[in-house]
């Protein structure tokens, strides 16, 4: 029994643990970066935001997760049932699975992988099923087309982002994460060499996680609200901290393939005393902001200006930073062996 | 030149980053709005609220009766009866608002020769039923016994422009 326990049931318990270590501070962290962008757009747009539950409205993003908990879970008589109630599951769950790569610091990750980057760039990739199963399963027009557009914007921006990440690769020469970031440590942030590619990044993600300028799928004006119309209550939640959880998710992968993961901006003293995992966080939030930030300002695209920059602008851009990284790589004998 | 200088502006984003440096800007201007339900703004002495009907401050009623208000209102909102005392006195037995009808244009109050409807500072008077929302002169002077102090304010710092 003792020997079971050592072999079997610990290490278990451990690698629960440490999930739970995970996704609980996630799930909290999505929790808040609701009221975070509540109150930075309300912020930008001379209003207050949230300020009745709570203290300055801190307790808001509870209230709101009590309120859909306790609603009714309504599920349309035309709906496909299996697939409707898979759909929000599948879109939550591939949020919080691209997290097992993601290095918090050196060594501490919980899935040091040695494709890291494919593994994310597959998970990534897998999240619009959850959104086109939504769509299809609803059997409604709003949720369909919502779905097809989602669909179609996420697989344009996700050959952006391969050619993206194939630049940092080169450089790095390594698909493990924490290689990119110790890589990061010897030639410097890739915001500085790639910083083009930085910027394409960010616009890439964005329409990755269907945000504004980008949230066509969720256009209130012309679609209600996309894929997710006939959700209600815990599937329509479920949708939701997918989609926050996934803003997060891109956040990070920006801070790790970017902005040098754990590493402090300088390794000078009072910088190099913090921890990490907190500087990690702290870029993370500076993403996010900018999330955030780009809702505040930009308009909606139109769909077929939003396919032209996807195929037109995005992929030839990046396609020619990889063939100009390649080049200089090659060029200057810096490849890594 | 003029080409390149477009191309320029495209290709570094003039736009763009202008307006993101706006919207950064305005998010530390201060805010306009305010936190409603625990802050209010700020009414004009002749604010047209809720309806109200006064006393003399011996506590007979202001209200004698002459229907003025009631033949003025645009809306046809209120209702008088009345009836001579026993003193002598002409009296409402009757004197109800329909809310509901109410356009709030104060005709009443300026029609009225005693100063005894008038229109309050209160607006936050919605109720759950239309009936609620059928004033009789008891709800009516009910309001003017809650209101007497901000309405004689009101009155009197209103009194030079009339």
């Amino acid at each position: 029994m003792a020997e079971l326990f050592a072999s079997t049931i610990w290490p278990v318990l451990l690698l629960v643990l440490r999930i739970l270590g995970i996704v609980v501070p996630l799930l909290l962290a999505v929790a808040y970066l609701t009221y975070a962008e509540r109150k930075i757009i309300a912020a930008m747009q001379l209003r207050q935001g949230p300020m009745v539950v709570g203290p300055y409205g801190l307790l808001q993003p509870l209230a709101d997760g009590l309120k859909l908990f306790v609603k009714e879970t309504v599920i349309p008589t035309g709906a496909n049932k299996v697939v409707f109630i898979l759909a929000p599951m599948i879109t939550f769950i591939l949020a919080l699975v691209g997290w097992a790569v993601i290095p918090f610091g050196e060594g501490l990750v919980l899935a040091d992988i040695n494709v890291g980057v494919l593994y994310l760039f597959a998970v990534s990739s897998l999240g619009v099923y959850g959104i086109i199963m939504a769509g299809w399963a609803s059997n409604s027009r709003y949720a369909f087309l919502g779905a097809l557009r989602s669909s179609a914007q996420m697989v344009s921006y996700e050959i952006a982002i391969g050619f993206i990440i194939i630049s940092v690769l080169i450089s790095a020469g390594s698909l493990n994460l924490s290689e990119i970031v110790r890589a990061q440590q010897e030639q410097g942030w890739y915001v500085f060499w790639h910083f083009p590619m930085f910027v394409l990044f960010l616009v890439a993600i964005l329409a990755e996680t269907n945000r504004h300028p980008f949230d066509l799928p969720e256009d209130e004006a012309s679609l209600v609200t996309g894929y997710n119309v006939e959700y209600s209550s815990m599937t329509f939640a479920l949708f939701f901290l997918g989609e926050y959880a996934n803003m997060i998710l891109m956040s990070a992968i920006t801070s790790v393939l970017f902005l040098g993961g754990w590493l402090p901006p300088l390794a000078i003293w009072p910088l190099t005393a913090i921890p990490g995992p907190l500087w990690l966080i702290l870029k993370i939030c500076l993403v996010l902001f900018v999330f955030v930030w780009a809702r505040a300002t930009l308009p909606r695209y139109r769909y077929d200006q939003l396919m032209r920059l996807g195929w037109k602008v995005l992929l030839p851009l990046s396609l020619a930073w990889v063939v100009l990284t390649a080049g200089v790589v090659v060029a200057f004998r810096t490849a890594p062996a | 030149m003029l080409a390149l200088d477009k191309v320029a502006r495209t290709v570094l984003w003039q736009e763009l980053v202008k307006g993101f440096a706006l919207t950064f800007r305005y998010m530390f201007k201060p805010k306009v709005t305010l936190n409603y339900p625990y802050e209010k703004g700020p009414l004009s002495p002749r604010f047209r609220g809720e309806h109200a009907l006064r006393r003399y401050p011996n506590g007979e009623e202001r209200c004698i009766a002459c229907k003025l208000c009631e033949a003025i209102c645009p809306a046809q909102a209120i209702t008088i009866e009345s009836e001579p005392r026993p003193d002598g006195s002409r009296r409402t037995t009757r004197y109800d608002i329909d809310m509901t009808k109410c356009i709030y244009c104060g005709f009443c109050e300026e029609a009225c020769p005693v100063d005894a409807i008038v229109e309050g500072p209160n607006y936050e008077f919605a109720t759950e039923t239309r009936a609620e929302l059928i004033y009789t002169k008891e709800k009516l002077l009910a309001n003017g016994e809650r209101w007497e102090r901000e309405i004689a304010a009101n009155l009197e710092r209103d009194a030079p422009y009339r």
